[in-house]
């Protein structure tokens, strides 16, 4: 429960909200995690926050999170410059398994910040890309300015024989590629449903939608799993502020089954 | 690139319509090209065609006091236009390819009048018609919810 001290390595600008920040311990080995895990991360005298690990699990120095400035404490941590100290708590969660997906197809669907807690995930894959058959990211932001990881991108597709599709929800005429939601792309990917692994992260109406798409395309409910964000404050399941019914969502998830959360994720105020 | 009538039965629009029916729409498809930058109709304008893209980019869009704004955007295997299929038969918004683009271009009139003749191909249609404008609204209804935006 006790905070590590991490030093801010470098901060990279993603989007005019987003940064990259890079830690690394001030003592101690670096920090292993599992994709999709979260860390609580401290703002020193501001306060505390659950951010998801963007980086590599398999080179876990530096950790890296992307970090969207919407509140005082992640406005204060991705305004953190080179040489600030922060503190870490965690891995924190359950993570994507998504070697579960080995000998079929894995479709990543994200949703504006939501691609960062998919970045780990889909560099696992990447790295024994032979282990699957076809690999989709499919990716929604808000607008052209706001997609992230734009290197990532073109390398996935590029180097490691990903399908990326890309849309946004509002574009100018300088925007050459779609405009639509992330949903019209899963009824357009070229997946096969029946042994297709599905991951999901975004807005939960993102991810419920996005679920559906999936479901309409044939994938097993039990196969499509979507990262869930409640208010996790202690990250051990004992403070229960990120009670979802019977789940604590910073143990149980924040990556659970969609077979377990249909029918917690269309209800209103749950 | 293959024939009208070896493509349609192939595309989703027309999965499970009877082939004597997709042998009746062929008569009304020619293939239709548009360099990038024509526009395909503008809104107001008498809609008389439905569009089954082959290849290409078009970008939907409005007229503000301001400029142009996109809405949509249609794209290999998507379809076109419903404007043909209801009173008074004419264009919303504006449609301009902004590649390359191919298409095959039904006559609505031509539609109609097989519709009507036929109400059985009329309903099909119809109901494939409805399913693309169904899924338009939708998206249209998430986009209005601004997922990405701010949190609130």
């Amino acid at each position: 429960m006790v905070p590590r001290r991490f030093v801010v390595r470098s901060s990279r600008p993603d989007t005019r909200d987003t940064r990259t920040l890079e830690l690394s311990p001030v003592d101690g080995g670096p920090l292993a995690f599992d994709a999709g895990q979260f860390t609580m991360l401290l703002a020193f005298g501001v306060g505390e926050v659950p951010i998801s690990i963007s980086g590599d699990p398999t080179a876990p120095d530096p950790l890296v999170h992307t970090i969207r400035a919407v509140g005082p404490v992640s406005r204060a941590l991705a305004g953190a410059s080179p040489g600030t100290v922060l503190g870490v708590r965690g891995p924190f969660g359950t993570g994507w398994s998504v070697g579960d997906g080995r000998g079929g197809d894995v479709v990543f669907v994200a949703g504006g910040i939501g691609l960062a807690p998919l970045r780990p995930a889909i560099r696992e894959v990447c790295a024994a890309r032979a282990d699957y058959a076809h690999v989709a990211v499919l990716y929604g932001a808000r607008t052209p300015d706001d997609l992230l990881y734009a290197d990532d991108l073109q390398r996935w597709a590029g180097e490691h024989d990903v399908e990326v599709q890309v849309t946004v929800d509002h574009g100018q005429h300088a925007w050459r590629g779609r405009v639509g939601v992330v949903t019209e792309l899963v009824a357009r990917a070229r997946f096969d449903g029946a042994r297709t692994l599905g991951l999901v992260c975004g807005p939960e109406v993102m991810m419920r939608y996005s679920a559906l798409a999936l479901l309409d395309r044939g994938v097993r409910k039990d196969r499509v799993r979507l990262s869930m964000e409640r208010n996790m404050q202690c990250g051990v399941g004992l403070c229960g502020h990120c009670q979802l019914r019977e789940y604590f969502v910073c143990v149980d998830g924040p990556v659970l089954p969609y077979d377990a959360l249909e029918p917690l994720i269309s209800r209103a105020e749950l | 690139m293959r024939s009208i009538p070896e493509y349609l039965p192939a595309h989703p629009f027309f999965a499970g319509l009877d082939d004597r029916w997709i042998e009746l729409v062929t008569g009304c498809a020619v293939n239709a090209h548009f360099r990038a930058g024509q526009q395909l109709f503008h809104e107001g304008e008498p809609a008389d065609t439905f569009y089954v893209v082959r290849k290409g980019r078009i970008v939907i869009s409005t007229r503000t006091p301001t400029g142009s704004v996109v809405l949509d955007t249609v794209h290999e295997d998507d379809v076109l236009g419903w404007s043909w299929l209801v009173p008074p038969y004419r264009w919303t918004f504006d449609a301009r390819a902004t590649d390359e683009t191919s298409a095959v271009r039904f006559d609505g009139a031509c539609l109609r009048q097989k519709c009507e003749a036929d109400p059985e191909l009329g309903y099909a249609l119809l109901q494939r018609v409805v399913q693309a404008m169904s899924e338009r609204l939708r998206s249209a209804r998430v986009r209005l919810l601004d997922l990405y935006g701010a949190p609130t």
